[in-house]
């Protein structure tokens, strides 16, 4: 009898239907609110930076896939490196930096090392660290955002208030200028910030009002997105929903934001305000957790699947690696690199990590391993 | 609220699709045209066949006998004459030698006589159940008397019943339990004599509340002291180790057996198999079976001879109504793919699927998303396993665990690669005991 063909195979003969490309097109898909915020207040600048980084990425990945012979455009991660490499960039910066950043990320960082699930360390953040220590002035010259605009002082003139491309500096920039100075000495970090005269949105004093000033409007502005910073970076708000979305995928896992950002506050409250010199227990950390690239690194950047561990108990220690290293690097430390050179150090300590944090074992009996061995 | 009790560790939920053939009640399949009945349908040494080619056989007649400590009786399912003894392939791919038996037209009416299995000792138990070629239906076919014998020295505490049936597809120990209820629960009794338990426990999973209900319902009826714990879908839990995990809290030393924790495990379609071979001396050369998949147009719970090939199975069921891609014996996550309908079914075999063309996929690198190790039960890491079975590092994956995976499918059905994860771990185990 004449047998139409089979498929035979191991099994199982079932699956999930889940994929590496549906899960790094989820990752953009969580990340583009947040992208698309940094659009609206830093103006068509910032979409060209996003879509020069993506191009160059997505470029360089097909002309390696021609030396290859393969195709891994498809799998979406080159376009997830080059949206965080945009996300990661000033507005303002010069448009050859994000194209040098991004061809670093996929080139040196990915592909040199074996490409996709074979690099140690994460692709975006090689790239933006790479181009801070060769561009540094230009990667730390921030615009400030359409909706502080309004906000700032008389002393700026009319005239550049129009313009989109109001240079100022991020808010832990000031802080940490003020502190090195001497100026911010006894102060908490709002003092800091009000006596430098940075603007607050009146959308943002109207809240902090009615919470009795129990927060400041500063630390408002920076959860809503009305905050000079990198393009992806500001609005807090709308990487959290695009953090939930992943978390309820099941994309990412709780374990290493919530270990980063747990230890990360805890550091903060403990120690934080020592460099000021207010002493134990005087740290803002609620103002400091929605500072800087805190949560694009903790929800998108550490729990790139590449780079940190697989199991539960790993990814906690690396959590609280980044954690310590953040807390280290931005209270103590003289660049405004923190979550980047935090991030990548606990990347070098993943395979650490990996290698000695195993999950227990089902019917795991110590004497009886040794007999066996 | 209390909590429905599952073992913690991994597992997975894949879509079950029993719907398909659950609501089917078992259909006795005719007598085929031809039986290959194997003489290794269990786990352990073949049997020695007793019968040669030409020679007359009558149903229930033994054909085989066991050759070994592990290994077990093998019994004509028909009356009739034997064609040849030829090598043939299961469907998990052992060769061995099998009888090729053409049935007569009339076959005799069953006549067993009700056995007075109460006033037997356990050790004449024991034996019946030996003599009777029954072995362990759930899928593994560990010899039923090896199993039940409790070595001197150890004592039971606990019976565990095996009712879950975790894997998707496969409703035969449903309808078991819906149909055969009291035959079912008087083998438990049966099998409760023989080993002596303090406590008997049947688990079901909460996808059948039919079955939980008709066994409480009959419990208290026949006023047997056997508890039903309904447990919460998860799978492996048809796994013995899961199962006790599940039930009694206990988790069983790596390499070692239930009997180590003070427990034996039993599959209630084998319980039932006991019932008929000590209360009415028939031997187990039919079985139930579940024919479904995407594939058959009327997926069924048959009771079929043993030796009964696909094709007819098939044929019963209406036949395809797509022609599948996939054959396999037993259920999606951890049966055998095999692509002859000449194939005969065994007493393991619990189903045959016929399953759809999927979306074939190509594996892609691992990105270490850790997915795996989240589903492994076993608490290992499959994709450092995987590595290090790939780079023909068979020692340290040893060391890492290999032998306690039993490829349950968990870390390739959630794999985001598409990495044939459990080909790599039955590789790695050849390999690394061939090394030791």
């Amino acid at each position: 009898m004449n047998q139409p063909s089979r498929t035979v195979s191991t099994s199982p003969h079932i699956h999930a239907n889940s994929g590496t490309a549906p899960i790094m097109w989820s990752v953009s898909a969580a990340l583009a609110p947040a992208a698309l915020w940094g659009v609206y207040v830093f103006g068509w600048r910032a979409l060209l930076v996003l879509l020069i980084s993506i191009t160059s990425a997505v470029l360089v990945e097909y002309l390696l896939c021609r030396i290859d012979g393969k195709n891994t455009i498809v799998d979406g991660s080159a376009f997830l490196t080059g949206l965080l490499v945009g996300m990661n960039m000033p507005p303002a910066i010069p448009l050859f930096i994000p194209v040098v950043a991004s061809a670093f990320a996929i080139f040196v960082v990915k592909w040199s090392f074996g490409g996709l699930g074979a690099n140690w360390m994460n692709p975006a953040l090689g790239g933006r660290v790479f181009v801070f220590f060769s561009f540094t002035s230009a990667m730390s010259t921030f615009s400030t955002p359409r909706t502080l605009v309004d906000a700032l002082p008389l002393s700026v003139s009319g005239a550049s208030k129009v313009a989109d491309a109001v240079s100022s500096a991020t808010p832990l920039g000031l802080i940490k200028t003020a502190v090195g100075s001497g100026s911010g000495a006894g102060l908490e970090t709002w003092r800091i910030l009000a006596q430098e005269g940075y603007p607050a949105t009146r959308f943002a004093q109207g809240i902090s009002d009615a919470l009795g000033k129990a927060v400041s409007p500063y630390t408002i502005d920076s959860f809503f997105g009305n905050v000079a910073g990198c393009i992806g970076e500001v609005s807090t708000i709308l990487l959290l929903v695009g953090a939930i979305y992943l978390l309820c995928k099941k994309i990412i896992t709780w374990q290493i934001p919530v270990s980063y950002l747990g230890s990360f506050a805890l550091f903060v409250w403990v120690f934080g305000g020592i460099r000021s010199g207010l002493g134990l227990f005087h740290g803002e950390a609620l103002s400091a957790l929605v500072s800087g690239g805190l949560i694009l690194g903790a929800f998108f950047m550490a729990t790139d699947m590449v780079t940190s561990p697989t199991t539960g108990k790993g990814q906690i220690i690396f959590g609280i690696g980044c954690g310590f290293f953040t807390f280290l690097f931005r209270y103590f430390g003289s660049l405004p690199e923190a979550v980047s050179l935090a991030i990548l150090l606990m990347n070098i300590v993943n395979p650490t990590i990996e290698r000695y944090v195993l999950p227990k074992r089902f019917g795991a009996i110590k004497p009886q391993k040794e007999a066996k061995s | 609220m209390q909590r429905i009790p599952t073992f913690r560790k991994g597992g997975v939920h894949p879509d079950d699709k029993k719907v398909l053939s659950c609501g089917h009640a078992i259909e006795k399949l005719p007598v085929p045209s031809e039986l290959i009945v194997s003489l290794s349908q269990h786990l352990g040494a073949p049997a020695a066949p007793t019968k040669q080619k030409g020679d007359v056989v009558t149903r229930g007649e033994k054909i085989g006998v066991a050759s070994g400590f592990i290994s077990a009786d093998v019994h004509s399912p028909v009356t009739g004459t034997i064609k040849e003894i030829r090598k043939v392939t299961l469907a998990n791919s052992v060769s061995c030698d099998a009888f090729v038996i053409i049935p007569d037209e009339q076959q005799p009416e069953d006549a067993y006589q009700r056995v007075d299995w109460q006033a037997q000792k356990p050790e004449e138990l024991l034996s019946v159940v030996k003599d009777m070629g029954i072995v362990g239906l759930g899928g593994a076919t560990f010899p039923a008397h090896v199993k039940l014998t409790v070595p001197k020295g150890k004592s039971v505490d606990y019976l565990v019943i095996n009712g879950v049936e975790c894997e998707p597809y496969l409703t035969a120990d449903h309808r078991v339990m819906l149909e055969r209820t009291d035959g079912a629960l008087t083998g438990i009794m049966i099998a409760a004599r023989i080993t002596d338990p303090k406590h008997i426990i049947i688990g079901v999973e909460m996808n059948k509340p039919d079955a939980i209900a008709r066994l409480k319902e009959r419990i208290a009826a026949l006023g047997y002291p056997i508890d039903v714990m309904s447990l919460k879908m998860k799978y492996p839990q048809g796994d013995e180790k899961q199962l006790l995990k599940a039930t009694i809290r206990k988790e069983i030393p790596s390499g070692k057996l239930p009997l180590d924790v003070g427990a034996i495990v039993c599959n209630i379609g084998t319980c039932y198999a006991v019932y008929e071979a000590c209360a009415y001396h028939k031997p187990l050369m039919e079985r139930v079976m579940t024919v479904t998949g995407e594939c058959i147009a009327t997926p069924k719970n048959i009771l079929a001879p043993i030796g009964t090939k696909v094709a007819d199975l098939i044929a019963f069921c209406g036949g395809f109504s797509t022609e599948p891609e996939k054959l396999v014996s037993g259920g999606p996550m951890m049966g055998f793919a095999f692509y002859d309908d000449q194939t005969p079914v065994a007493k393991g075999t619990s189903g045959i699927l016929a399953l759809p063309a999927s979306k074939s996929v190509a594996s892609t690198p691992c990105i270490s998303c850790g997915r795996c190790v989240a589903a492994c039960p076993m608490g290992l890491t499959p994709n450092r396993l995987y590595r290090n079975i790939s780079h023909e590092n068979y020692e340290e994956a040893m060391k890492l665990g290999l032998m306690d995976c039993k490829e349950c499918g968990c870390c390739a059905y959630v794999c985001p690669a598409h990495l044939p994860l459990v080909h790599g771990m039955k590789t790695g185990k050849k390999m690394g005991r061939k090394k030791k």
